[in-house]
Parts: structure tokens; sequence; C-alpha cells
């Protein structure tokens, strides 16, 4: 960089620490409050009610996040189901664990 | 009309230590007591920074404990006599501060003094929890960068939410202190100014803290700046800050280093 484009386009850095912690802390006051009358946590339970009736999920491995743009707002989740690849596809909750019974009595034979 | 003030920040070396001791002796000077308790156990610095470190016998945990009681281990400041320390312990850890211990030695203390100020451990751990715990008034020292100011915005969430004014419902009083200013960085815009940390906390401004070599000389000889250097202008905020807590209405200013012809004569070099 030249010293006249270091004069020039240098942009000043503070703006983009404040953009940036606005997004970041606007994040974290959700998810830190008790958020009983939020929606994303009232949606955060729901959700998770829905998928634990189906498998077990640890709930430190969810993330739940919302962007509020000023047209429309993105609602992103993101859950990470254990050992869901050995699934076969079509099989139900009931066949799925009388199989894992299966394997675990293979295992201890 | 006693009132226990936290110092406290989340994020370490923002100059909490440097806070307690530079209010604490401002208070005293305007005629107030001050109890200064360090609650940094296992790493205590206050001690240090006041220039008491070789008067040290009994600390807070002895208190707790019943070792010693809260006469024999307050430290009583040589230059300041309205002001005095109760220093941590430097080889015990955080877990022998019991909530109830702590209690009883805010406690007393509250019945002695006119202010309480309680230099929190960085972290949000057990220390920095028992220092809040009791508060009437929060300080949160920030600087202006982006660490800094997302700890300080946990802490306010937890200065609201798991003290026992918020547990009683009540509201806990919450002040902002920039330190480490650098006016002219910030003008440049590379340094987060006094109105975006402001407009992202929002909390009440009780002071900026330019920054200054005198805060470090302090340190080195063991005097808080507000004793060691009054005239500096990092003492002169503090000096306005203190004010600010005990009712009076200042404006807020970054009072800026007063330079003299005998100074720039008399001009300090290193190496």
């Amino acid at each position: 960089m030249t010293f006249l484009s270091t004069l020039f386009k240098r942009r000043s850095s503070a703006p983009v620490a404040r953009d940036r912690l606005q997004i970041l802390l606007a994040h974290e006051r959700i998810s830190s409050g008790d958020g009983k009358d939020d929606l994303l946590a009232q949606l955060h339970r729901e959700i998770m009610e829905v998928i634990k009736r189906h498998v077990t999920v640890d709930q430190d491995k969810v993330q739940i996040k919302l962007d509020r743009g000023a047209h429309c707002s993105t609602l992103e989740i993101d859950v990470e189901v254990p050992g869901l690849t050995d699934i076969k596809p079509g099989a139900t909750l009931a066949a799925r664990t009388a199989e894992a019974d299966a394997a675990l009595e293979a295992k201890k034979a | 009309m006693s009132k226990v003030l936290v110092v406290t920040s989340g994020k370490g070396g923002v100059g909490k230590t440097t806070t307690s001791a530079a209010l604490g002796a401002a208070l005293a000077k305007n005629g107030q007591t001050v109890a200064l308790v360090d609650f940094d156990v296992g790493l205590r610095n206050l001690d240090l920074v006041m220039g008491a470190e070789r008067r040290v016998v009994f600390d807070l945990i002895n208190v707790i404990q019943g070792d010693a009681n809260l006469a024999q281990a307050l430290i009583k400041d040589k230059r300041v006599p309205s002001l005095s320390l109760l220093p941590a312990s430097q080889t015990r850890d955080k877990d022998a501060l019991t909530a109830e211990g702590v209690a009883k030695v805010i406690d007393e203390l509250r019945k002695k003094f006119d202010w309480v100020i309680c230099d929190s451990p960085a972290g949000i751990e057990r220390g920095a929890q028992m220092a809040m715990y009791h508060a009437d008034v929060a300080v949160i020292v920030t600087n202006p960068e982006v660490s800094s100011v997302r700890d300080s915005d946990r802490i306010i969430g937890m200065l609201d939410s798991t003290t026992e004014k918020a547990k009683k419902g009540e509201k806990m009083d919450k002040h902002l202190l920039l330190t480490r200013y650098d006016p002219q960085r910030a003008s440049r815009g590379d340094m987060l100014g006094t109105d975006d940390v402001l407009e992202i906390l929002s909390i009440p401004l009780l002071g900026i803290i330019p920054e200054s070599g005198d805060v470090l000389r302090a340190s080195n000889v063991g005097a808080p700046v507000t004793i060691a250097e009054p005239e500096s202008a990092a003492a002169r905020a503090y000096n306005d800050a203190a004010r600010r807590l005990a009712g009076e209405k200042l404006e807020v200013t970054i009072p800026t280093e007063r330079k003299g012809l005998f100074d720039w004569l008399f001009k300090r070099r290193v190496a």
C-alpha cells in the first residue's frame, strides 16, 4: 500500500467494532436471559420437545439463531443428532429400538 | 447510609484494582471512611497497588474462618487515615469464600465505614460473584475495546440477576467507568468512542479515565494515582468520578495533561 492510499482509503475501525458488538450482544442477551416470554426461547423449547420424542439429543449440541432483518428474519436451527446415519430409511422408532436391543444382546454374547 | 460498591469488569487487566484504589483514596480524601476489600483470593494485588504488601498479617479468609477479627486484619492507610484495606489471602483458593462468611464480614464493615469497596477478581466465577453479591452500587470498568465491552455486557447481566439486590427485586445502581481512553485514537476512528460504548451497554457514565503513564508510575511506588499524582489527568478524572458517586452532579469531561514549561524542560526520558 502506498502512502497516499493509506491516507485516503483506510477505513476507520471503530464503526466495525461497534457493529460487530451490537450484533453479537443482541444474540448473547437473548440466549443468556431466562427468556420465558421470549419467542426464540419458546421456539427452542417446543422444537426440542418434538425432536426429543423421536431421538435423544444433547441440549448443548443445539444452536438456534435468529437474524432480525428490516424486511424478513431468518430462523436457523442446527441440531446435532447422534447415530442417525445407522438408521435405515423408513424404519419406525420401535423397530429401531428392537434393532438396537438385538445388537446389544449380540455384543454381550 | 453506608454503601457497598463493587468494582467489576469480567475481563482481566482493564483496571479494576487501579480503580478500586484510586476511587477509595479519592472518597477518603473527601472525608468519607472507606474500606477496600480485595476479593481476588489467590491472586491478591490491591495490597501491592496500595503499598501495603509488607503490612499484611491477617486477611479476608482469616476473618471469614474466625482466625482473626476484623480489627486485626484491617490495614489503616498511612497517608489517608480514613482509608483501610482488607487484603485477600494469597495462599488459599476462592472456595474458602463462603456465602455466610462474606455476608458476615460485609455486614460488619457496613457498620464501620461509609463506603465498602469490593475489588472483584476477573472472570464470572465464585470470587466475582461473591464480590458483587452484597453490592448496592456497581462500577463496571471497561476499556474501549471489543472483548472488554462484551465481557462488561455479561457482567451487567449478572449484576441484574444473581445479586442480593436482584433477588429482592430491587434495581442495582450501575455505572460505567471507561478506562485507558485515548481521545486522539477515538477521534481518528480507531478506538470505540464513548458514545459507542454507552449506546451498546446503556448504563450511565461515571467517568472517562484517559490512558496515562501516571497510573503505572503510581502503582510502581505503591500509591493510588489520586494520592501519588493528584494533579495528573487520570487522578482528576478519578476524583470527579468519586464526587459523582457521592452524589454530585458534574459534567463528564476528558481531562488532559497539563504540560508546562517546567515539564517540557525536565521531560523524563526512557532508555
